[in-house]
């Protein structure tokens, strides 16, 4: 006789509503886990879209992400002639705002050669850039739809293609333009402050800068060695794509990911501690029952069996609640919230533990429960 | 009749909890026999010693010194684990409650049929001897009645039923007639003394209600640990 489903189907209302408060603190859990596993695949998207080998930018410095880079236009020329790199592309990377439905709206503004590496490579919508000028690819996030204009810096641009899931590493949806277009909105200067730094330093107008170049190399050929001749250019330093990622995730991301560990492990402890306590109060609830069942020869297995089972489904039931609550609302948080399989199958085995575990504040309780105290009124 | 062996047998049965200036001698040299279809009553003011001496008839707490047999048992002679006097309470003692003490949230059927359960009964077994053992008692139409549901007198013959599962060859009852009302108590008391002559129990009442004193074949008075006659 399963005596632990019995007690829990007698009160059931208040045993599922326990459940359910349990459920919004381990939804919470899971979605600081997703919210972390997001950070770091939104970090990445950038870095892995133009699927490139080797990343090349100013000497000195660690961009185009974690630092600023400025190399000249002309460097990709040069990048491509190196023996084994098959593709190279020049990108730009900054930030922008434009105005959506009466309301600033922050964009990842990615300049890109169409035709060469640096560009989004898939599309849910549209088609790719086609024009020299004033098209542009939105995220999805972004909320734009195909044909809307959108104003950043002194031009207009159509919406022509829609991305989906590029984003930078605040959760800003990225746009992706031509090189051109990119670099005049990044280098260009408005026409007043243009003349007088005109007249201040002639000769020092020019907007053929860019951020990063990235190569593509042969399947025959190491990234490492490439990037390794790329070194030697004084006024140049070469990332391949694994070392790119790593800095990524050690400078960009790092605080926040240690951050929302500790979150984590707070929640985790918060979580361990109530359900400890809700068992415990369960065993008091039934004190006199448990004595009964200890005078007429229950086993204390039977006992035992009754409490951690309970605590059991209260975890499982309380996982499962918060699990359907957070992938009911996930797409409505501000910040992209992953949830992967894996993360989730974890986060079940350790509640499965913890109740386990605060499951022996109660069988403490309910061992040392004396069967006399059935007997006496 | 008492060609019989008894059921329970207590000699010499001392209880003290404490050492030195705190010592409390609960139990004073007990010496009790009770013997099959025997109604016994255990009488005695708060504080004489009823509920220690009923604890030790249930196995539940060692005396200091003594001997007692239960159903030709030595109990605690030797070594006694926990789960033998567990086992022993589960094979040969029933125990009947002031308060039913009925497990909240079983059924009628299921509070009788548990017992079993845990005496390792199959299940249909287990409820079929439930089913008959609530008709005996008269409660049959109550099996699936929630114990909250039943009036104090249909959940005392509900744990009496229990109390029949195992077809206990002793019965401890504890002011079994302490919640009813005097026709529903005489009820209880006529209920104990069939099911002690049918299944040739020994049955043991410790009680103040002097309602019921006429049912007993013998009363036992306890006074501050010690027997004042028999």
């Amino acid at each position: 006789m399963n005596l632990a489903w019995r007690d829990i189907r007698h009160k059931l209302g208040r045993f599922l509503l326990t459940c359910v408060g349990l459920g919004l603190l381990l939804g919470v859990v899971l979605s600081m886990i997703g919210i972390y596993r997001g950070m770091v695949d939104d970090a990445l998207v950038l870095a892995r879209t133009p699927g490139a080998d080797i990343w090349v930018v100013e000497s000195g410095t660690r961009g185009p992400f974690a630092e600023s880079s400025r190399i000249p236009g002309n460097t990709r020329e040069a990048v491509a002639r190196i023996a084994g790199v098959t593709a190279a592309g020049s990108v730009t990377y900054q930030a922008a705002e434009t105005r959506r439905a009466g309301r600033t709206l922050r964009l990842y503004v990615v300049g890109y050669e169409p035709g060469r590496p640096g560009g989004p490579r898939t599309l849910t919508d549209g088609r790719p850039i086609s024009r020299s000028h004033y098209e542009l690819i939105a995220d999805a996030r972004s909320g734009f739809l195909l044909g809307d204009r959108v104003r950043l810096g002194r031009d207009d641009f159509s919406v022509v293609g829609i991305s989906r899931g590029q984003v930078n590493n605040a959760g800003d949806p990225v746009v992706y333009m031509t090189l051109n277009d990119a670099q005049r909105l990044q280098f260009e200067l408005a026409p007043a402050a243009a003349r007088r730094e005109a007249v201040r330093r002639p000769g020092t107008t020019d907007t053929d800068v860019v951020n990063a170049v990235v190569a593509v190399v042969a399947d025959t050929v190491a990234p490492e060695a490439v990037a390794e001749s790329l070194r030697r250019w004084k006024h140049l330093t070469a990332m391949t794509q694994a070392e790119q990622e790593h800095l990524l995730l050690s400078s960009v991301v790092a605080k926040a990911r240690k951050q929302i560990g500790l979150f984590t492990l707070i929640l985790l402890t918060v979580s361990a501690v109530i359900i400890a306590l809700i068992i415990y109060t369960m065993t008091l609830d039934k004190m006199r029952e448990i004595a009964t069942l200890k005078l007429i020869g229950a086993p204390d297995r039977t006992i035992i069996g009754m409490i951690v089972s309970q605590a059991l489904a209260m975890g499982g039931i309380g996982f499962a609640s918060g699990a359907a609550i957070i992938i009911a609302v996930k797409d409505h948080f501000p910040r992209r919230v992953l949830l992967q399989p894996e993360d989730g199958l974890l986060l079940a085995l350790v509640v499965l533990l913890v109740c386990l575990l605060a499951s022996g504040l109660g069988v403490r309780l309910a061992l040392r429960i004396d069967a006399a105290q059935a007997l006496g009124g | 009749m008492h060609d019989l062996q008894p059921l329970v047998s207590l000699h010499g049965i001392s209880k003290h909890f404490g050492e030195g200036p705190a010592r409390v001698d609960a139990l004073r040299d007990i010496d009790i026999d009770v013997y099959p279809e025997q109604v016994v009553g255990l009488l005695g003011p708060s504080g004489s010693g009823k509920s220690t001496l009923l604890n030790v008839i249930g196995a539940i707490v060692t005396p200091s010194s003594g001997r007692m047999t239960l159903d030709s048992e030595d109990v605690f002679a030797g070594r006694w684990l926990r789960s033998d006097l567990r086992r022993m309470r589960l094979e040969k003692i029933g125990f009947i409650f002031q308060l039913h003490n009925l497990l909240p949230f079983l059924n009628s059927l299921e509070n009788v049929a548990l017992v079993l359960d845990l005496a390792g009964a199959p299940p249909a077994t287990g409820r079929e001897r439930a089913r008959e053992l609530l008709d005996y008692l008269e409660v049959g139409n109550r099996a699936g009645a929630m114990p909250a549901s039943l009036s104090g007198g249909e959940a005392q013959r509900v744990a009496i039923a229990r109390a029949l599962a195992n077809r206990p060859r002793i019965i401890l009852a504890d002011e079994p007639t302490a919640a009813l009302d005097s026709q529903r108590a005489r009820i209880v008391m006529d209920l104990l003394r069939r099911v002690a002559r049918e299944q040739q129990a020994a049955i043991l009442v410790v009680t103040h209600d002097e309602k019921v004193f006429d049912h007993f074949d013998r009363m036992f008075h306890l006074r501050d640990g010690q027997l004042d006659g028999g």
